[in-house]
Parts: structure tokens; sequence; C-alpha cells
């Protein structure tokens, strides 16, 4: 069942187009990594999946209805944690504020952001501040009031580019965890060729801005991974190659799959 | 403690050269009395129930257009912080008003609203609205887009945004600029109180001290006793902007 479908998608930043005829759909459940090389518009593509820009032209539909603002149903991690978690709120009203945005009474609040705080492995932090915790541990929070909405669609904009290599592997796991157990749609930009294969069901490349589809590759591994067996496989290692060399040459019609 | 210690001794030592100065006339002392004869007559002043009245007077008037101030600036900076297109229509404007000196207005409000509190209130108020406008301002350009897109996907529409994010992010900024205009307030109070007359208040203390009998020692005494307001204000706001803002880099930093 398809969740999003991007169509014809083209957004012009500054006079030039950073996103060209882009078109692709997520099916419901899926977790699907886009990658393509720096500065290509990928976040700008995120930014219009999610009704935080209009494109220029094309459409963006969710459930078939056209995105126009932003969904309720739609929830963001942004790569910045310590630009997107307000500090002068704790943990636990952090993650409580789309709720509280929401008008959800005050104990089910409680309880919902207590149970997502949980799920991303945060107990006992709840009363702290955002700025007094490590950073792969302020990105969990992130991640539990993106969850604590129970979104359909979930966009991550490079979620674990800013903390260090062992907490990424943490957050990474974390990520296809919760993402399974919940169901939840994921739609997640990473420039990592590694963590776009690691992570996605699909993988979708784009080229040099104006950004187009230049490959949608199936990631034929076994749903359980694991950072150093599934790392260390063939299927992985080949998978991954063939996501470099269609980065590489985005012009080569013979690439487009 | 370490830090209360030093502020004292330095202190002491200021007074010290003072007295020191004076004793071997290197200052001469009909005008400017030793501290020991100034904390004497200090400690008379504060003993008359009538001085008490006059700090009162100063303390309220201070208060009132600190006040008064901060709720014609924030609403103000938030209005021209988050719609450019009236701050460039009242840029000539605000850059126009500021620079006047409020001494200068003197004149001109006795005539408006009469010589009575009013008028040390209005000057007052005039000259601490630009620094907590301006922080405030500030403030809302610095506000990060980041954190604009987190407040629209977690379902804020604009109000909510303003008052939900823009408002909290602001307020260690404004109460900077609250701050800056509280020393501000206190100095235009105590100069019209002097300049223009009062019934009460210190710069009337002053005043009176200054001319005839040219009682020194009282005049010195009264601006010790503006000053000494003048010190607990800000350390009371340092504190409890400390407290207040314990998240905030701004705190830790400009506070």
């Amino acid at each position: 069942m398809t969740l999003l479908q991007v169509r014809h998608l083209r957004h012009d930043y500054r006079g030039a187009a950073a996103v060209d005829e882009l078109t692709f759909a997520v099916g419901a459940g899926e977790l699907v990594c886009i990658t393509g090389p720096s500065g290509c518009g990928k976040s700008t593509l995120l930014r219009a999946v999610a009704g935080l820009v209009e494109p220029t032209a094309g459409e963006v539909r969710l459930h078939g209805d056209p995105v126009r603002a932003v969904p309720d149903e739609l929830s963001f991690v942004f790569q910045d944690y310590g630009r997107s978690l307000f500090p002068w709120l704790s943990v636990r009203r952090n993650v409580e504020l789309p709720l509280r945005w929401r008008s959800v009474g005050r104990a089910e609040r409680a309880e919902r952001a207590a149970e997502a705080l949980a799920g991303v492995g945060l107990a006992g932090v709840d009363d702290r501040y955002p700025w007094q915790l490590s950073g792969g541990m302020q990105q969990r929070v992130a991640i539990a009031r993106a969850l604590v909405t129970r979104p359909a669609l979930l966009l991550m904009d490079e979620p674990f580019a800013s903390v260090d290599a062992q907490t990424r592997f943490e957050l990474e796991d974390l990520l296809r965890r919760v993402q399974r157990a919940r169901a939840t749609t994921v739609l997640l930009v990473t420039h990592d060729i590694d963590e776009s294969v690691y992570l996605g069901d699909r993988v979708l490349v784009l080229s040099r801005s104006p950004a187009h589809l230049v490959a949608d590759l199936p990631v034929d591994l076994p749903a359980e991974r694991d950072q150093i067996g599934t790392r260390g496989s063939a299927a992985f290692v080949a998978l991954r190659g063939e996501v470099a060399r269609r980065l590489r040459a985005p012009g080569d019609p013979a690439a487009v799959g | 403690m370490a830090r209360i210690a030093r502020n004292l001794g330095g202190l002491l030592g200021f007074a010290l050269l003072w007295e020191v100065a004076v004793r071997t006339g290197l200052v001469p002392e009909r005008f400017v009395p030793p501290p020991t004869v100034v904390l004497a007559e200090l400690g008379e002043l504060v003993a008359q129930r009538g001085f008490l009245a006059d700090v009162l007077a100063t303390v309220l008037a201070w208060a009132i257009a600190l006040g008064l101030a901060a709720a014609i600036a924030v609403p103000a900076g938030l209005v021209l912080g988050s719609a450019p297109a009236v701050r460039v229509a009242t840029r000539a404007v605000v850059e126009f008003l500021r620079p006047i000196p409020s001494v200068a207005l003197i004149p001109l409000v006795v005539l408006l609203v009469g010589s009575g509190p009013e008028a040390k209130i209005a000057l007052a108020a005039y000259a601490a609205v630009w620094p907590i406008l301006f922080n405030t301002v500030y403030a809302l350009g610095e506000l990060d887009t980041v954190m604009v897109d987190t407040a629209r996907v977690c379902g804020a529409g604009r109000a909510r945004t303003l008052t939900s994010v823009a408002l909290p992010h602001a307020a260690p900024f404004v109460f900077t600029g609250i701050r800056m205009s509280a020393a501000v307030a206190l100095i235009v109070v105590v100069s019209t109180e002097f300049l223009a007359g009062a019934a009460r208040g210190i710069g009337r203390v002053i005043l009176e001290a200054s001319s005839g009998a040219a009682r020194m020692d009282v005049v010195l005494a009264a601006t010790l006793v503006a000053g000494l307001v003048g010190f607990a204000i800000n350390e009371g706001l340092e504190r409890l902007g400390a407290r207040l803002f314990a998240w905030s880099p701004v705190a830790a930093g400009a506070l």
C-alpha cells in the first residue's frame, strides 16, 4: 500500500532548481533511505515532503491527499538536536510538546511520553534538561519526541551525522528496532552510503543538483541486521558498491534503474 | 564568599584612598568630606524618617518606569522583530528618538504631564525602553530556523510559534535588556529629581543639600545611597536571571 507519493517535484532555490522532476513512492511500513552528493537538495526534498516549503512544481501526496501544510501524522527528526530540542523545557516536556499542541490531556501525555522515552532506551532523565545530556542521548530525546505522536510517516534529515561513530551504530540499530516494532514508515536522508544500505529497505540515489532520481535500489538484506555481520556480508558490500557507482555517474543514462 | 570578600576589599581600599587623599589635603575637605564624615552623615540621614520616604519615592518611580518600559518595549519588540516591513518603516523614527538624552526632554515632559512624579517616571520609562526594545528585536532575529521548523512539525501555527518558541527563546535577551534599562532608569529618575525638582526623592535631597548651605557631606551621603540602591537592584536582577535562565548560554555569558 502506497503511503507517500512524490510526483514531478521541482523546487527552485534562489532562482535555480534544487530538485527537479523527482518522482517516487514509499509504501507503508517501508524504511527508505535517500542519498546523494552533498548540497544536491536532499534536505529541500524532505522539507517539501513535510510541507515546510511549498514546491515550485509537482506534488506530494500522503494517503493520497495533497500535502499543503505540515500533516498531523508526520514527524521530523533534524540533524542538529542542539537546535531542535527546546533548551528551556525538560526532557519530558520536550517530548510531550507535540501532544500538548494537539490538545492531548495531561495524564495521557505523561503516559505516552514515558512510553516513548522508554522506547528509545531513555529512562530516569525526564526532569533533566537536554543540554545536560550527551549528544547521543539528546538525539534519542528528539526521536522519542518524533515518535510520541505515533506518526504514519517519520522524516529524518541526517539524524546521526552529529554523533560519534559508536553512538551512531547504536542509534541506527535503535531506529531499525522501533521502526519494525511500530511499522512506522521512515524516509531518511543521509550522505553516508554505508548507512543508507545498512538502514534501508530501499535506497534512492539522487544526482548532483538539480537533484533527480538516478537509482531506486531494493536492499536484499535480512530484516534482522547486525553492525558487524551485516556490514561484512557479501550482499552488503555489493550493494554499497552499487550505490557508490550510481552516485559517481549520475549523468549516465544506463545507470538509471 | 571569596567573591564577596574581594569586592569588600576593593571597596575598603577605595574608602581608604579617599580618606587619605582628604586628610593629607590633596582634595579640599570643604568640597569632598572624607568617608568617615560621609558615613556618619549617612547614619544620621537614614535615621530620619523623611529621608527614607525620599528613597522610597525614588525606588517606586524607578519600578513603575521600568515596568512601563518593559510593557511597551517587549510587545513592540515582538512586532518589530517578527515583521520586517514594520521594522523598516519605523527604523528612521526609532533611530531619531533613541539618541535623544532624556534630560533634554525635561521641559517638554513637564509641560505635558506636570512636574509631579509623572515627569520622572515618563522620562525614565522613555530612556529604559530602548535597551529592552533592541534586545527583543535582536533576539527574534537570532531565532534559529531549525527551531522554527521543529515547532511547525510539532504542530505549532504562527501564533503559537511566537508565544511558545520565539518568546521563551528571546526571554534571556529581553532580561539582559531589562537589566541594562534598570540602571538607566535609576539614573534618569535621580537626575530628573535633581534637575526638575521633585517633592520627594534622592535627587531632591541632593539638590537641597547642594544649594544654599552647600552641605557636601549630605550630598555625598545621598549619592552613596543612590549608588547602593543601584547596586542592590543589579545584584538582585543578576541572581534572578541566573535562576530563571540557567538553560541559556546568554544567561551564563552576558548576565
